[in-house]
Formats: C-alpha cells, sequence, structure tokens
C-alpha cells in the first residue's frame, strides 16, 4: 500500500497541515481562542513548507533521470527568506487603520502566486492532458484576476486611485468582450494541448486576465473594497485548491478548498451587514450611480443646526449616559485615541460612556473593534448593535463621530431610500445628539441623512481629532 | 481521470462544506481578523512556487519560480504576522497599557 516512506512522511506532513488549519479556522471564529487559531495555522504553514523542501518533488528532470538542483533549492530558501522578511516586517510597521489595504496586498500576492505557478506549469509539463489544462488555465486566470483585482482594490483604500467607480462608455461591453476573449483563447489552448501556438495564446490569456481582474475591480466604490477583497480572497483560495489539483498536492487542495468555502461564506455574511447583494457589489450598484442617489437630495438645502466645541463639550460633561458612534471618518481621521481620551475625561466625572459598534462600522467588517481595542478603549465598553440599540432611548447624549449611513433612519421608514432594511443604530432615539464630521457630504450611499436634520441634532464641523481633542480640553475646563 | 485525482477531488468537495462549517456563526468582530487570517491561508500556494522552482531547467522558470516562492512567501507569513497583530489587540487585558 505504501511505496515510499520518504513520499508518505510529506503526506502525513500535509496531513498534520490540513488539521492545524482546520482548527485555527474554528479556532479564529471563536474570540477567546483566535489568536491562538492564527498560531496553530501558522505552526501548519511551517510545517507545509518544510515538508515540502525535502519531498521528492523538488528534482529537476533531464534524461528520464531526476536530480536535486541545489542552485534550485537555494533559490527557493532565498525566496522564502526574502518574502517573508519583508512582509512580517511590513505587517509590523503597517498602522491599524491601513489594516484593509495591508490585507488587499497579502491577497494580491497569494494570486499571483497561483498565476505564476499555474502557467510555470503549463509550459514545463509535456503530458498534461485535456482537463489537467482547462483547471491548469483555470487557476492561471482566476489568480491573475486576484491580482490585479487585489492591486486596485489596494489603490482605492489606499486613495491612490479614486475611490468612486471609474466608469466609461460601453465598459459593460468591453469587459463582455475581454472576458469571451479570454474563454475563447483558452478553448483554444485546450484544443490544441500543447506546441508553441499554445504556449503563445497561454502568456496573452495571462496578460488579458490581468487586464480583466484590473477592469472589474475599477467601477466598483471605495467603500465596497472589503466585500471585493473578500471574494478576491475566496477566489485565490479555489485557485489554490486547483493548483493542487494539477500539482497532487493535497495540502494545497484541503487548505485552498477550506478558504474557497469560508470566504464565500464570510463574503455573504459581509453583504448581509451591508444590506448589499453580492450581484449588486459586483455589477454596477448605486456606487455607479452617484448621480441617481443624490438626485433626491442634491435639490434643497435642509436646515442643519451647528454647535460649537463647547456646546458638545457641555452638553457631554453633564450628562450621565453617553453612547459613542464611532464610524469610518473616525478611522480616516485616527481620532482613536482622542476619543479614548475623551471618554477617560468623562468617566473620571461620573458620565457613564459606552461604545456602540456598527458591525459593518470602520474601512472593514470588525475594523471599529481592532481601532479601538488598539487605543485601549476596555472591551466592557464596547457594544454590539444588538446590545446596545435599546439603550439609546436612555441615553442623555449620542455622540457619532464619522459614522453616517449606519445611523440613518431612512433604512428604516423610507422603502425608496437604497439602504432600506439594512440594520441601523437607533440613535435618534437619544435624548441629544452631536454629529462630528468633515462636512455635510454624504456617506458612501451617497444619500441624504435625515438624523443630521433631526430637531435634536447639533453638528459639529471639522476634522474629528482636531475637534475630539478641542472636547477634551474644554471638558476639563467645566 | 484516474483513481488519484478522483479522490483528490472528493477531498476537495469535503473540504468546501467543511470551510463553511467550521466558521458558521463567527461574531462581526472578528470578521476583519478572519479574513485576514484565511487570507495567510491560501498562501498555501507557496507549495506550487518551491515546486515550481525546484523542478525549473531553465532560467526564465527559476524567474517565475522564485517570484512565485517570494509572493507565496509574503502571502502566508505576512498574512498570519498582520493577523497575530490583530488579534493581539483584542486579548489584551481591559485597560492594560493605561
Amino acid at each position: 500500500m505504501i511505496d515510499n516512506w520518504h513520499d508518505a512522511i510529506v503526506d502525513l506532513a500535509y496531513l498534520a497541515t490540513a488539521i492545524m488549519f482546520i482548527i485555527g479556522l474554528k479556532y479564529l471564529s471563536t474570540p477567546k481562542l483566535a489568536r491562538r487559531g492564527n498560531q496553530l495555522a501558522t505552526v501548519g504553514m511551517i510545517v507545509a513548507v518544510l515538508a515540502t523542501l525535502v519531498s521528492r518533488e523538488l528534482r529537476v528532470t533531464e534524461n528520464g533521470q531526476s536530480e536535486t538542483s541545489w542552485t534550485n533549492i537555494g533559490l527557493i530558501l532565498l525566496a522564502l527568506a526574502v518574502g517573508a522578511l519583508l512582509s512580517v516586517v511590513a505587517a509590523q510597521r503597517v498602522k491599524m487603520t491601513a489594516m484593509p489595504q495591508m490585507v488587499a496586498i497579502f491577497c494580491g500576492v497569494g494570486g499571483a502566486t497561483v498565476a505564476l505557478t499555474s502557467v510555470a506549469e503549463f509550459m514545463h509539463k509535456e503530458d498534461l492532458g485535456r482537463g489537467m489544462i482547462v483547471l491548469t488555465l483555470l487557476g492561471a486566470v482566476i489568480g491573475s484576476i486576484a491580482f490585479t483585482g487585489s492591486m486596485v482594490a489596494f489603490g482605492k483604500l489606499q486613495e491612490l486611485i479614486s475611490g468612486r467607480p471609474v466608469t466609461f462608455p460601453n465598459q459593460t461591453m468591453a469587459n463582455g468582450i475581454l472576458f469571451g476573449g479570454i474563454a475563447a483563447l483558452g478553448a483554444a489552448v485546450v484544443l490544441l494541448q500543447d506546441g508553441s501556438t499554445a504556449k503563445l495564446f497561454v502568456w496573452i490569456l495571462f496578460i488579458a486576465a490581468l487586464i480583466f481582474g484590473a477592469a472589474i475591480v475599477l467601477p466598483i466604490g471605495g467603500a465596497d473594497m472589503p466585500v471585493v477583497i473578500a471574494i478576491l480572497n475566496s477566489l485565490t483560495g479555489v485557485a489554490a485548491a486547483l493548483a493542487g489539483l494539477i500539482m497532487d498536492n493535497m495540502a494545497m487542495v484541503i487548505a485552498g478548498a477550506l478558504v474557497g468555502a469560508s470566504g464565500a461564506y464570510l463574503t455573504l455574511l459581509m453583504a448581509k451587514a451591508m444590506n448589499r447583494s453580492v450581484t449588486n457589489i459586483l455589477f454596477g450598484a448605486f456606487g455607479g450611480g452617484g448621480e441617481t442617489a443624490s438626485g433626491g437630495a442634491g435639490g434643497e438645502q435642509k436646515p442643519v443646526k451647528e454647535a460649537s466645541v463647547d456646546d458638545a463639550a457641555v452638553a457631554l460633561a453633564y450628562a450621565t449616559n453617553v453612547i459613542v458612534v464611532p464610524g469610518y471618518g473616525l478611522a480616516v481621521a485616527q481620532a482613536q485615541h482622542a476619543v479614548r481620551e475623551l471618554a477617560d475625561e468623562l468617566e473620571e466625572r461620573g458620565v457613564n460612556v459606552k461604545y456602540a459598534i456598527h458591525p459593518v462600522a470602520g474601512r472593514m467588517p470588525g475594523h471599529m473593534n481592532v481601532l479601538l481595542a488598539e487605543a485601549n478603549v476596555p472591551y466592557e465598553q464596547l457594544y454590539d448593535m444588538e446590545q446596545i440599540n435599546d439603550e439609546f432611548a436612555q441615553a442623555d447624549v449620542a455622540l457619532v463621530i464619522g459614522a453616517n449611513d449606519v445611523t440613518n433612519p431612512a433604512a428604516r421608514t423610507d422603502k425608496t431610500s437604497p439602504i432600506f432594511g439594512m440594520p441601523i443604530l437607533n440613535v435618534d432615539q437619544a435624548r441629544q445628539i452631536y454629529v462630528l464630521k468633515r462636512s455635510m457630504k454624504s456617506g458612501f450611499a451617497g444619500i441624504e441623512n435625515e438624523l443630521f436634520h433631526d430637531q435634536k441634532t447639533s453638528m459639529v464641523f471639522g476634522d474629528a481629532k482636531a475637534t475630539l481633542s478641542a472636547m477634551v480640553s474644554a471638558v476639563k475646563e467645566n | 481521470m484516474d483513481e488519484t485525482t478522483l479522490l483528490i477531488i472528493y477531498i476537495f468537495v469535503v473540504a468546501i462544506f467543511l470551510g463553511v462549517e467550521l466558521i458558521g456563526r463567527v461574531p462581526s468582530t472578528l470578521h476583519t481578523p478572519l479574513m485576514s487570517g484565511t487570507n495567510a491561508i491560501h498562501g498555501i500556494v507557496v507549495l506550487g512556487g518551491m515546486i515550481v522552482l525546484g523542478q525549473a531547467d531553465t532560467w526564465w522558470l527559476q524567474v517565475m519560480g522564485f517570484l512565485a516562492v517570494a509572493l507565496g512567501a509574503a502571502n502566508a507569513f505576512g498574512g498570519f504576522a498582520v493577523t497575530d497583530r490583530m488579534l493581539e489587540m483584542f486579548n489584551r487585558k481591559p485597560g492594560a497599557g493605561r
């Protein structure tokens, strides 16, 4: 049954990796065990790399003789060291607010790896069957799309590329033609099987897929990037599994399938929290219709009440219960530390401060929790939407910092609103509402927020960080 | 299609179901770290790059392999490192570092 012990040991090591990934994933979805789960998965990865390093796969075949090329082994070690070292340093240095960009980059380079591996396999192997060719091409195409797609997502999150949907006339048709071309080239390669024409076609296919990846992400709005990355993440998993199928590598098949499935599921969860369907996000959403959305709001200017920093500080200082609603704007202004300072100051005066965290607050679902944890906001002050929504009615002041759509009552009342049905925080039930915002610009849904025109609402315009710091001093004086 | 391939497809399909089951009811707090963690796990493709580079018999296959391994390693180990940093902040004792 076991022909070769060397191979068997490598395969058993892969099995150990698979088990560590499975337990790691399970732990990652439980708050208490998450960190251990991640560490377990890291160990699994190291085991898999070591197993591959000593496996008989890493041999050059020449005239029917296979031999270890020490040059190649040296190159592998060098590449591993360079890749791991640079990325770990980057991971340590990146600011917590830039986390989504970092994840986008790591997702993209993974896609690039699959694409390079698949193309190289096609060029290298002589007698791939037609079935295997299909899988190889799929791996190359999906990997390429994940690579350039993630890079565009990175560009949008980093604001190197406009976060607004990039559109041009006949875009859908152009993308359709590109996709058709990729499919046709792929079919031709499968028919030809090998030879120099097939190889040339694979190179063209590779480049076309790279362009296609960028082309499909460009028209998607910046705020939807987390969901886009989640999709690309899942796709890269699938592509990794396909590459594993071609190379008979069990570790790649299992890990890829796990990521493909959990990533897809996670995508749905995220989309649900934003009340968006995945198709809506991918193909011409209301992100694309900036004009349709602003149509209703742009016409007339409804009045808003403006308050000074001191007004807000006094209201906060003499309140009993305050609920802070942090949002995307807080992340952008990097004001998480300033908000903690304010909360500390209020607590010292006996004010009861709580934070209401909407599931999609921040730049990514769960991002706000990370940011506030970084600022050492105590756990017990963070409340999920379901936990805290009934308490807004008892709150003397709700302090909204850079959050918009997640507080918009239109989600409850206005059937025509694009965000109708999205679960929101009941900020409008608080006795008094202060909204810290840079301007009256609408949120990513591109719609007017009635909350800002509420009788109980006062707007404090300016940079969140500067405003909060000024509020801290103002509270101290009172 | 030979027996091995069929077996691998079997495992592939089972692993897909497992993947969905595993993260069933994950709280939204953990969405970002979970995404980042699964992202690191697909860094397993580094193995594919290693095999390509190990078998490379031309200079351009060596170049492609080298790139694949370096990028794959970045995906895997950078991904795990960044996830660990996020989760470390969650695990910190409340009020610590004040």
